[in-house]
């Protein structure tokens, strides 16, 4: 029952979406945006200031992550279709795991256009070791959407949780932020340093597990009013 | 389906609800039968809303407790919300989605194996010809009809219905108090929440009256609903 | 009010008026003279923020899954308090950091790992304000996502970034330090103790008054 119930509300959210693309769409136009916006900061005479395309890369995934996990809690506030799933006769927690899942494939799609972009505008050589940018890329993603997904269904029936979730999320996330930029900036040396790349690639592991956890275990409490 | 739940009455027992310094329902004890159509009547406000959210798990009570049959939500799990069947007032209805692709996915959510359910309750709805429309093209009328039969879809023991007459015809109402009277009959336990006095004339067996968050009455249904209780009530 | 809450309240004073004798004592430190002396009352404000985020964070949780009201006004207070010790240590730490580097600011590991955790229970305190009814539910969790993400915080930091004294200072102070440093600590640890109480007491009091506005309406 329990994946059933999150595969069903992945499925329904991925149905939802296909109508008009809107969340996927904007949140793209988004991310694309951020970089820019930071290009024009940190670009001096055509050249990136060093180590900034890692940077730009981890807030562009931020900034347009929690965009996204707002618009995406605000389809379920509407009608108020976020109880009508709490009355499944499923586990709530996975309420939890099916929206994380789509949240996973959404910002991993964003990913997959910001990657290449960064690399070109910024002459970043983000390709010298793709698998473990990819494992960096997972474990950011899957960090920052767990507690994401958690925070952003608990605000659903909260005031002023527009400017809450970022208030109460990036605090949290930091660690995640950290452990990417700084293994992302690994892998863009010269030569990329492997270890110091797959230390923080650990970290990121640590942290999805431990959060994931945390997450499932109090999202029941979190959702009863 | 191995060990359903299933439960023959529900119990609310010494039940408050308070916010803060806003109390929502002071100490009010309720119980329903199977068989029962339970009317909550009262103004805006009174805390109808309240108890049906948390008869339906949604929340819990500041103090005292509910039980279904003889165990409280805890102790049966998630299970028991297979038997527990929700028409709120916000409809709780996918407006992207179709009418079938609303009451396939709550289909498919409680378990149902999906195809016939579904065509039954767009027919009953009296939506099979618009059952591949978007639901946000529908009027009120129409997505309350829906909505009704999308908490009826998984035969539900404890069918909690909130102000469900808003935006229907006379026809429509008429056609829903008879489902409700067929449910009733069939051993359902039913709890209806209306200001309306006049619609749950004739409809519920028995009369809760609820204001400020107190019960003032609980006792069987007799005709003149709204003579007996308008000025209980203080309204309409 | 506890009983104890006034000779605790006692001692804590005497304690804080004696600290800066005591402290004068103290010989200076090899390298920075009598700046170091700040040391005794920054690191302690330290210990006294992460005990205070541990109490906020452990009655969180018992909050969060027993719907316990005491729970949630112990986690309220501590939520606040550690703020405030936050506040001191970051005060009294890049105070002792223009002296000692130079700047105010240079991103040192222990200041920034704090500077984070301040701010997480600032945002504790946030939605407890802005976040409407049921924010006692949004709190508990970030008091609980507080504590955990503590000891990541923790790691993150440290490997990013180290020109903090190490740690391992504290085991081996010689004792004419030790003692300072210890009594100090004491002191700052019966502070938290006093204004948890006397925070929790306002909690009460404020629940007091909800329950008399709603008895009043029956």
């Amino acid at each position: 029952m329990f994946f059933r119930t999150a595969w069903l509300v992945l499925k329904k959210d991925a149905a939802i979406e296909a109508k008009s693309w809107e969340v996927l769409t904007t949140t793209l136009f988004f991310a694309v945006s951020c970089v820019l916006i930071f290009a024009f900061a940190f670009v001096k005479e055509g050249r990136a200031v060093e180590d900034a395309a890692a940077g730009i890369l981890w807030i562009a995934i931020a900034f347009s992550g929690t965009l996204a996990l707002g618009r995406t809690f605000e389809r379920e506030r509407y009608s108020e279709t976020l109880r009508a799933l709490l009355l499944a006769p499923a586990p709530r927690a996975a309420l939890y795991v099916g929206k994380l899942l789509g949240m996973l494939a959404l910002l991993g799609l964003a990913e997959l256009l910001l990657v290449p972009l960064i690399a070109l505008l910024f002459q970043a050589t983000l390709f010298a070791r793709p698998l473990l940018l990819v494992a960096l890329l997972a474990g950011g993603t899957i960090g920052f959407c767990a507690v994401g997904t958690l925070f952003a269904a608990m605000l659903v029936r909260a005031r002023s949780r527009d400017v809450l979730l970022p208030i109460l999320l990036y605090p949290i996330i930091i660690p995640v932020i950290i452990a990417g930029v700084r293994g992302t900036t690994a892998l863009l040396g010269a030569t990329p340093d492997e270890p110091t790349a797959i230390m923080w690639i650990g970290v990121l592991g640590a942290f999805d597990v431990v959060f994931v956890t945390l997450s499932l275990w109090t999202f029941e409490p979190l959702m009863t009013e | 389906m191995k060990d359903r739940v299933d439960f023959d009455s529900v119990q609310i027992f010494d039940v408050s609800r308070h916010f803060g310094r806003r109390r929502a329902l002071a100490n009010v004890s309720l119980a329903a039968r199977a068989g029962d159509i339970v009317g909550l009547l009262g103004p805006n406000g009174a805390g109808k809303s309240t108890l049906i959210t948390m008869l339906a798990t949604l929340a819990t009570p500041s103090k005292g407790e509910i039980r279904y049959g003889n165990e409280t939500a805890s102790r049966l799990g998630p299970s028991l919300r297979t038997r527990i069947g929700l028409l709120a007032h916000e409809l709780h209805l996918y407006p992207e989605l179709s009418a079938r692709q609303n009451l396939r996915f709550f289909a498919e959510l409680y378990g149902l194996d999906a195809r016939a359910p579904v065509d039954d309750a767009l027919e009953s709805a009296g939506l099979a010809d618009r059952g591949d429309e978007a639901v946000s093209t529908f009027s009120r009328g129409m997505r309350q009809r829906l909505a009704l039969e999308r908490s009826l879809l998984h035969a539900p023991r404890l069918v909690l219905l909130d102000e469900p007459f808003t935006g229907l015809d006379d026809r429509a109402v008429g056609l829903i108090s008879d489902r409700l009277r067929r449910l009733a009959a069939a051993g359902t336990i039913v709890l209806l929440a209306t200001h309306d006095l006049d619609l749950a004339d004739g409809l519920v067996t028995r009369v809760a009256l609820i204001r400020d968050g107190r019960l003032l009455l609980d006792e069987p249904a007799s005709p003149g609903l709204r003579a007996r209780y308008r000025a209980r009530i203080g309204a309409h | 009010m506890r009983k104890v809450f006034g000779p605790l309240a006692a001692l804590t004073g005497l304690m804080f008026v004696a600290s800066p004798f005591i402290v004068a004592r103290a010989p200076f430190e090899s390298s920075m003279g009598i700046v170091s002396k700040i040391f005794y009352f920054h690191v302690p404000s330290w210990f006294a923020m992460f005990t205070a985020i541990a109490i906020c964070g452990g009655a969180s949780l018992i909050h969060l899954f027993r719907n316990n009201p005491r729970a949630d006004r112990i986690a309220e207070a501590a939520g606040e308090i550690a703020v405030v010790f936050g506040l001191m240590g970051l005060v009294t730490g890049p105070l002792w950091g223009r002296k000692a580097w130079g700047v105010w600011w240079i991103w040192d590991a222990k200041l920034t790992i704090a500077l984070l955790l301040e701010m997480t229970f600032i945002s504790g305190i946030m939605v407890r304000k802005y976040g409407g009814p049921g924010s006692d539910k949004l709190a508990a969790a970030v008091g609980i996502f507080g504590l955990a993400v503590t000891p990541f915080v923790y790691e993150a930091v440290n490997i990013w970034r180290t020109i903090h004294p190490l740690t391992s200072v504290v085991p081996t102070l010689p004792q004419r330090m030790a003692v300072p440093f210890w009594f100090c600590v004491t002191a700052y640890m019966l502070l938290l103790v006093v204004l948890l109480m006397l925070r929790v007491n306002l909690g009460k009091r404020q629940a007091a008054l909800d329950e008399l506005y709603l008895a009043y309406e029956d």
